[in-house]
């Protein structure tokens, strides 16, 4: 059984966020997801100031065995980009809440953190596989 | 529900994630794909490939219709436990499927083919069997089981008994050596030396099991994959199909067109095409630029030439994205080519394949002149 920790935020598409005390908003995949994907060999990050609504393509993971879109959470604009993927995306393999985070974002002023899911709607969504 | 090999239970208590393929549950890695790769390039790595097809073909004409239904020839094997690649074609010179076949005592053959492939080669093989007297009969009670790496030889002989294994140690690369219903042979699908067994499955699931206790490290069909891409070992449905014949694919080398007398299904179509020269080659590229090549990619060239990516991946090796690639014969004399990966094109570089020969003989480096 993944972990899913209870302190988050989910997206249906498995990607968790986490909003900090400085107001911006951490994203990531699950571990679901990273189970799911395999080894992680490559990350393709998006700009940064870049503006995104949410359900937006975000990024893109490539594992051993295919490439998969992330989805924006929640709008809003990238501030930040986990540098260290780009030599070593198997971050988020070994640890996909900690330094396998992707980026953060500045939350757009209506993002709509109640359309998220949390830990308990989430860990249905795993259980019943890839929607 | 889908097939199960004998080692099923097996792979459940070593952690495999399961998968669909090709009508079976095959075990697709064990936790990391990737440390699966490297174990196989650096100690040795067991797989479980009994979902491959095992056909045998006997009676007194085997020999005949094999020499007319493969694009080699197995006139070539002459001593029991030799093995042969081939390419099986239609009249097209299409690929319907590649295969080993080894020859057993008595003028009989064992053939291993693809999986996926299975119904399309039993019935393509029964209806060209005419009036030749052959038996032709897919095994359903056998494993197979490749152990593949540097390590394999001081493991098979470990583990196997004494005189097969000292037999075994002795083999060349495609030779093989019989022991009742046992095969083991020097044949693999990864560049690294190793062998292929072929036993009955009731003596799989301990062999695997001693395999492992020895040292071995058990390797799901995820690895076996960027292992085989970075040898350039070709996938059929990937990197070949009924709509390519070998010349077009790199596999020129498996044609055997002496004796000239020989009429094998897809010879006129291939002559035809060697006559007037192949339209496509295989390429080999690896990415300078960031990402993973994947199948179906287009790979473009200064004179606005296209070719595409028939197998794309991330190379553990390497640590680069390499692809096998089809492309147009007037671009073999370009040194790089762009490949475009999701609306980016990326600059990647030919290389002749393979990628990685023998661990980390990194001949691939060699630019194509």
């Amino acid at each position: 059984m993944s972990e899913i920790p209870g302190d988050l935020k989910y997206a249906k598409s498995h990607e968790w966020a986490r909003l900090e005390d400085d107001g911006r908003v951490t994203i990531g995949i699950t571990d679901h997801a990273q189970e799911e994907l395999g080894d992680l060999v490559y990350v393709e990050l998006p700009e940064l100031d870049r503006e995104l609504a949410a359900a937006e393509d975000l990024a893109v993971v490539e594992s051993v065995k295919a490439a998969s879109d992330l989805y924006c959470p929640v709008a809003g604009r990238v501030v930040e980009v986990n540098e260290a993927l780009a030599d070593t995306p198997e971050l988020i393999n070994s640890d996909p809440y900690g330094e396998g985070w992707i980026l953060r974002l500045q939350p757009a002023a209506d993002a709509d953190f109640d359309a998220l899911l949390d830990s308990e709607g989430y860990a249905a969504v795993a259980a019943a596989g890839d929607d | 529900m889908n097939h199960r090999t004998a080692l099923y239970d097996l792979h459940l208590e070593w952690g495999a994630k399961m998968v669909p393929f090709a009508g079976w549950d095959m075990p697709l890695h064990y936790g990391s794909q990737i440390a699966e790769h490297h174990a196989v390039r650096r100690g040795t790595g067991l797989f479980d490939v009994s979902h491959m097809a095992v056909v045998d073909i006997a009676g007194p004409d085997a020999r005949l219709f094999l020499r007319r239904l493969f694009a080699n020839d197995v006139a070539k094997l002459e001593r029991p436990g030799q093995a042969l690649y081939s390419c099986m074609l239609n009249e097209a010179a299409g690929i319907i499927d590649d295969l080993i076949a080894y020859l057993r005592p008595g003028g009989r053959y064992r053939l291993v083919m693809n999986a996926g492939n299975r119904e399309r080669d039993l019935a393509w093989l029964r209806a060209r069997a005419g009036n030749d007297r052959v038996h032709i009969r897919e095994r359903h009670n056998l494993a197979i089981l490749a152990l593949q790496g540097p390590g394999a030889e001081a493991i098979l002989r470990q583990v196997l008994d004494k005189s097969l294994g000292e037999a075994a140690a002795e083999l060349d690369p495609f030779c093989g050596v019989w022991k009742g219903e046992w095969l083991v042979a020097r044949t693999g699908y990864t560049g690294e030396d190793g062998y292929e067994l072929i036993l009955p499955n009731t003596a799989a699931l301990e062999l695997a099991t001693e395999f492992c206790a020895a040292g071995a490290v058990p390797v799901g069909l995820g690895a076996r994959d960027t292992l085989r891409l970075e040898a350039a070992l070709n996938l059929h449905g990937s990197d070949m199909d009924e709509s390519v014949n070998p010349l077009e694919t790199g596999l020129g080398w498996t044609v055997a067109w002496e004796p000239e007398e020989r009429e094998f299904v897809g010879r006129r179509a291939l002559a035809a095409c060697r006559e007037r020269g192949a339209a496509w080659r295989r390429a080999g590229l690896i990415l300078d630029g960031p990402g993973i090549p994947r199948g179906g990619q287009a790979v473009l060239f200064p004179n606005a030439a296209k070719g595409v990516v028939t197998s794309g991946g991330f190379s553990p090796t390497l640590a680069k994205g390499i692809a096998l690639a089809r492309i147009p014969t007037d671009c073999v004399g370009a040194d790089t080519a762009e490949i475009e990966i999701r609306g980016r094109k990326v600059l990647a570089h030919r290389i002749r394949p393979p990628f990685v020969t023998r661990g980390a003989g990194l001949q691939g480096e060699e630019v194509v002149a």
